[in-house]
């Protein structure tokens, strides 16, 4: 897989759009739910993604291919979403304590077309539990978190993708840890 | 709880993934005798598993549609040799034609100058008429490029004109036969012919 996006990515730099376009449909996923974790919300998530491969594509002339790509996409996607945080009007929060009240927002914003089970909305509850758990976090933390349980990343590569000395990485991520536990030992 | 700290700092290295033999060995064994740590232990796995749990978590449909819609153009060039790649033989006929009539017509084009087969006995007049004197009989084939010929003499051979004439005024003596070549199609066609009979001859030799 490595090398399969190694090739896109040469191609990429010449300037070809359509060998992009395998990259994004290969880290969409993973890209949005890092996103997800650090921001909590679902349209903003997307909208920080887009802008994550919109910015990879217009600098992958700076991009060394000898290195990850993914650590450089996941650099680009942590930077522009904690840059969002910074930016972000209060009057975001009013939206998470609706969200925390019912639960049901995420419902509601599933594409309509997808097929939802009975069963399956107590675990989307349950996701929107955990998420409003990390989101209590401060966003350092968050993070981190996220690029440890979105792709397992290594501590070396999360200290890598977020610029800060592997230490920090691994006291966060004890601290997040930590703190989460206590906040889901009751689910 | 004394026993807690060092321990829960062994658990966290554990699902770093950077636990010494050493130190698994130790906290397994406190595991089994500590109840609080076991706890402690099951309430942190179960917590990464939750954490782990996004695959819910998922980009929306046409999510690369949109990236890609909003990407700035790319360059012409790009889509241009991609057009190349996935029509390979068009694109090596193209490359023939090209090289093929690109060389033909820049020769044609170039060539306006008076060019004879090289023969001291030739005589060649400022108005580009080259004269094969009387009683000189020319040995070989003759090619004229942009000039007329006037045999007076004779050849013993193939008479070429190339965008020229042959003067017919005298009775000149041609053992061969004359050619004249005008027209652009003719002077293809010309090249084409002694190409593959050059190429015959050095298959032959």
């Amino acid at each position: 897989m490595e090398t399969m996006i190694k090739d896109k990515i040469k191609q990429v730099k010449k300037g070809d759009q359509s060998a992009f376009e395998d990259v994004v449909a290969f880290y969409q996923n993973r890209v949005y739910q890092i996103c997800y974790r650090i921001i909590g919300n679902s349209h903003e998530a997307e909208d920080l993604a887009q802008e994550a491969f919109i910015r990879a594509y217009v600098n992958i002339h700076s991009f060394d291919t000898r290195r990850k790509f993914s650590t450089w996409l996941y650099r680009i996607a942590t930077n522009i979403t904690i840059d969002r945080i910074r930016k972000k009007k209060p009057d975001y929060f009013l939206d998470a304590q609706i969200k925390g009240t019912d639960g049901l927002d995420m419902y509601s914003q599933l594409p309509a077309d997808q097929p939802l089970p009975e069963d399956e909305v107590e675990s989307i509850e349950l996701q929107n539990y955990i998420q409003e758990e990390i989101m209590k976090l401060p966003a350092k933390y968050r993070s981190v978190i996220a690029l440890r349980f979105v792709d397992e990343l290594s501590l070396n590569e999360i200290s890598e993708v977020l610029d800060i000395p592997v230490g920090t990485v691994k006291t966060r991520i004890h601290r997040g840890r930590e703190a989460l536990r206590k906040r889901l030992r009751h689910v | 709880m004394a026993c807690k700290n060092n321990n829960v700092y062994l658990m966290h290295k554990y699902l770093d993934g950077e636990l010494t033999k050493k130190e698994e060995q130790q906290l397994r064994s406190h595991l089994q005798s500590c109840n609080a740590c076991q706890h402690h232990f099951h309430e942190l796995k179960r917590t990464v598993t939750l954490l782990k749990s996004n695959s819910h978590i998922q980009a929306p449909r046409n999510f690369t549609d949109r990236v890609i819609n909003n990407l700035p153009k790319e360059k012409k060039r790009v889509s241009y040799m991609r057009w190349f790649k996935d029509h390979p033989v068009v694109t090596a006929a193209a490359i023939f034609f090209i090289f093929m009539f690109g060389s033909i017509f820049t020769a044609y084009d170039q060539d306006t100058q008076l060019s004879v087969t090289k023969n001291k006995n030739l005589i060649i007049q400022a108005d580009n008429t080259v004269i094969v004197p009387e009683g000189i009989t020319v040995e070989g084939d003759l090619v004229i490029k942009n000039g007329d010929l006037k045999i007076d003499g004779s050849v013993n051979g193939d008479v070429t004109i190339i965008n020229g004439e042959h003067l017919r005024a005298s009775a000149g003596d041609i053992s061969g036969e004359i050619k004249q070549v005008n027209q652009i199609f003719e002077w293809i066609w010309y090249h084409i012919k002694d190409m593959a009979k050059s190429v015959f001859t050095l298959t032959y030799k």
